[in-house]
């Protein structure tokens, strides 16, 4: 059978839209059950149009009420906002808020040291590209190790934690259950940590595997995959005591990574089974997956939660979001091997990939439309929510990182930028913009319910959002423009290699610069975290302790 | 949609069939691929440098895998032709790598064939090519006072010469200078490895 590239990339497009045309199909002719009703099984009775965002204190909720009733139209008086705070359904979500205390706060605070020290490494590696001289005197701090223990924290620790945590406490809130078997999540953790403390060692030590994203050596990778496993049970038992009817988006999104996380790695990791070139397409199956199969679905799972939370309003379209859920299981999880655009792997399967990114638009811009329409009309909110504004700014910035993905895939673009500090750029703001940012906002919101205590000191909470959206944009901007003039410095035969490396340097002194507001950023993040586990700080309102009942708007 | 077992068995049905495509097929098409002739196994020393390679870190700012003309000019910088797969049949962990901080060494063993010029550069890159950011890599080499008999010396420029003694090359960095130098795809392949669908 011998097929042409021209064939092979209509006959791939032409299966992508037929599976897409048949969910449309599965979809309209009711075979998923998705209605206006779905999109709201996350309130409660009455609780359509009351904001909830716990990060702030009872009088901004107040005024982030009023701002929100404006536009909404659903107003409320104290007297009808007090009846529904007490109203049964709220008891029992004070039960079902603290079944996950434990396996939320384990996971969160384990991320936070993650975040901090993979901060680190990554201010180090990046100093070292402007620097070369600079910590050369042990192999422990090479860059080539430095660099991969900052990917490894930050991919595994921060955000895989991160997104663990904040996924073990929506659970119970999305099912209407209280987590059952929270103790294995919690051995999870142990377990986790664990592997990826080892994991980190041997590699600065010089005991890796040597394929990208997946260093650790597989003896202690086995840790990972454990650790992961664990914490699948806990959402195993809760889905079969669910009292929810309907099964919110965030959980098909949360579940879905969950299975998809331990094939993934386990498949990847087999030892002496991949060999050569097939092992470098399958290294770029997983390290793309784990971006689009594990921590995409569970920062989409997050925004789509909070965002419609926080504002008291469904998400715009419920049917939409089917079309993103399935359309991203189905186009991402073949997109990976366009890192391998004009590499020594067979032209069909490079064509296969270029196509399913090129198709990734319609998750994209379904999951993009749809959040975006939940919170347009509604940007006055932004001001008063430390949670949206952090969320919203992510969701922005997976629209955008995911069309940038797309371009990049495209040959006559992947020419240039391919083997550049642009891709760098690239994969931070996915993983820092999108990713990171909806994380920072939704420990946010989570934390002052399961510590049952406020943010002690409120300014530190702009200071920090500020801080990394600074940082983070003198990052991405200049190290985007360096990455370019690289990759043009390289496609000119006429100018020598070296050219390549010095037209970088300014570039990659402002990336350290934004990376160092960003780490920063960090640091003042993780020490309102732990001030506020250690319970510093004065009490303002104390209106956010759930045992006194007044989790609502306005007092 | 309320049943969790649609979204359970959809959601591996998806991954299945990105398996298939993207693992399964190419493990199928590639596992029977006899290296070239042309192509020798690595020695131990080799095998050993190149475990050095891996855990350094060097594929981070360093692909092997030139690209076709079509791709940009990779040919006329002389890094070699286009790879075929079974070009890496010998290579385990892959190191075909994605990022170019540093030149493509998938012909660096042609290109530099150079042991001492290999061994300076590692101990200190900037005094052979100025500018570069590569890391030196100081501790794969030893100062000694005195030089013993059958010690490789380490030429150096005199502003990056250590103030007293000599450099002197220890056995890792012996075995990476074996490993860069072995690395020599320039043989020629049959004309017919297109890469399509077979």
């Amino acid at each position: 059978m011998s097929l042409t590239v021209g064939a092979l990339l209509a006959l791939s497009f032409f299966i992508s839209v037929l599976g897409l045309f048949i969910f449309i199909w599965a979809q309209t002719k009711g075979l998923m059950q998705a209605g206006p009703d779905a999109a709201q099984v996350i309130f409660a009775k009455g609780e359509l149009g009351v904001v909830e965002e716990p990060s702030i204190s009872a009088t901004g909720r107040a005024t982030l009420q009023r701002v929100e009733s404006e536009s909404s139209g659903i107003r409320f008086d104290a007297a009808s906002l007090h009846t529904v705070a007490k109203s049964a359904e709220f008891e029992e979500r004070i039960v079902i808020d603290r079944s996950s205390r434990t396996a939320a706060f384990a996971f969160l605070t384990s991320s936070m040291l993650w975040l901090v020290l993979g901060s680190i490494a990554g201010l180090i590696a990046s100093q070292k590209l402007t620097a070369p001289d600079f910590l050369t005197g042990s192999a422990w701090l090479t860059f080539g190790r430095v660099r991969t223990a900052h990917l490894n924290m930050v991919i595994y620790g921060w955000a895989s934690m991160a997104g663990l945590g904040i996924a073990l406490w929506m659970l119970p809130r999305l099912l209407k259950t209280p987590l059952m078997g929270a103790r294995f999540a919690v051995a999870g953790a142990g377990v986790w940590n664990a592997g990826l403390a080892a994991g980190v060692a041997a590699i600065l030590s010089g005991w890796t595997d040597g394929l990208q994203w997946l260093e650790i050596p597989w003896q202690i990778g086995i840790l990972l995959a454990i650790g992961g496993a664990l914490c699948g049970v806990p959402l195993l038992l809760t889905l079969r005591q669910r009292k929810a009817h309907h099964l919110y988006v965030s959980v098909w999104y949360i579940g879905s990574a969950l299975i998809w996380f331990p094939i993934l790695y386990v498949v990847a990791k087999v030892p002496h089974v991949h060999f050569g070139v097939e092992q470098a397409i399958v290294n770029w199956w997983f390290a793309h997956n784990v971006l689009g199969l594990w921590l995409t679905p569970l920062g989409l799972g997050a925004a789509y939660y909070f965002i419609a939370k926080v504002l008291g309003r469904p998400i715009y379209s419920y049917n939409m979001s089917l079309v993103g859920f399935w359309a991203l299981a189905m186009f991402y999880s073949q997109a990976g091997i366009h890192h391998l655009i004009g590499g020594p792997v067979p032209n069909w399967l490079v064509s296969v990939s270029v196509v399913q990114s090129v198709m990734m638009i319609v998750p994209v811009l379904a999951v993009g439309l749809n959040q975006h329409m939940t919170v347009a009309g509604r940007l006055a909110t932004l001001k008063h929510s430390p949670t949206l504004r952090f969320i919203v700014v992510g969701a922005i910035l997976y629209t955008l990182v995911s069309l940038q993905g797309t371009l990049e895939a495209l040959p006559f673009f992947n020419r240039l930028v391919h083997f550049t500090q642009y891709k760098v750029a690239h994969a931070h703001l996915g993983l820092y913009g999108f990713y990171s940012m909806i994380m920072f906002g939704s420990i946010y919101f989570v934390m002052p319910r399961v510590l049952e205590r406020e943010w002690p000191y409120p300014r530190l909470i702009g200071l920090h959002f500020w801080l990394v959206g600074i940082g983070f944009s003198i990052y991405f901007v200049f190290l985007s423009i360096g990455g370019v003039l690289q990759g043009i410095a390289m496609l000119d035969a006429t100018r020598p290699f070296i050219d390549s490396v010095t037209v970088t340097g300014p570039y990659l002194m402002a990336r350290t610069f934004g990376g160092a507001l960003m780490t920063l950023g960090h640091l003042v993040f993780a020490y309102h975290f732990f001030a506020m586990v250690l319970d510093r700080g004065t009490r303002r309102s104390g209106s956010v302790l759930l045992g006194s009942a007044r989790p609502l708007g306005a007092e | 949609m309320n049943k969790s077992l649609t979204i359970v068995i959809g959601a591996l049905i998806m991954l299945a069939m990105a398996t298939l495509v993207l693992v399964a097929l190419p493990y199928r098409e590639l596992k029977g691929e006899a290296p070239p002739e042309q192509l020798k196994p690595y020695t131990l020393a080799q095998l050993r440098g190149r475990a050095t390679y891996v855990n350094m870190g060097c594929v981070y700012c360093h692909s092997q895998q030139p690209r076709a003309a079509n791709f940009g000019p990779d040919g006329l910088r002389g890094w070699g032709r286009a790879p075929v797969s079974a070009d890496y049949a010998y290579d385990y962990p892959n190191l075909l790598g994605v990022s170019r901080t540093g030149p493509d060494l998938f012909n660096i063993g042609a290109r530099q064939p150079s042991i001492d010029w290999h061994l300076t550069h590692l101990y200190q890159p900037r005094s052979v090519a100025p500018g570069s950011v590569m890391p030196a890599y100081p501790f794969l080499f030893k100062v000694v006072a005195h030089p013993q008999p059958g010690d490789k010396v380490v030429g150096l420029p005199p502003q990056f010469e250590p103030t007293t003694g000599k450099v002197v090359a220890t056995q890792e960095a012996l075995d990476l200078v074996a490993y860069l130098t072995s690395l020599n795809h320039t043989y020629p392949i049959p004309a017919d490895t297109s890469g399509a669908l077979k």
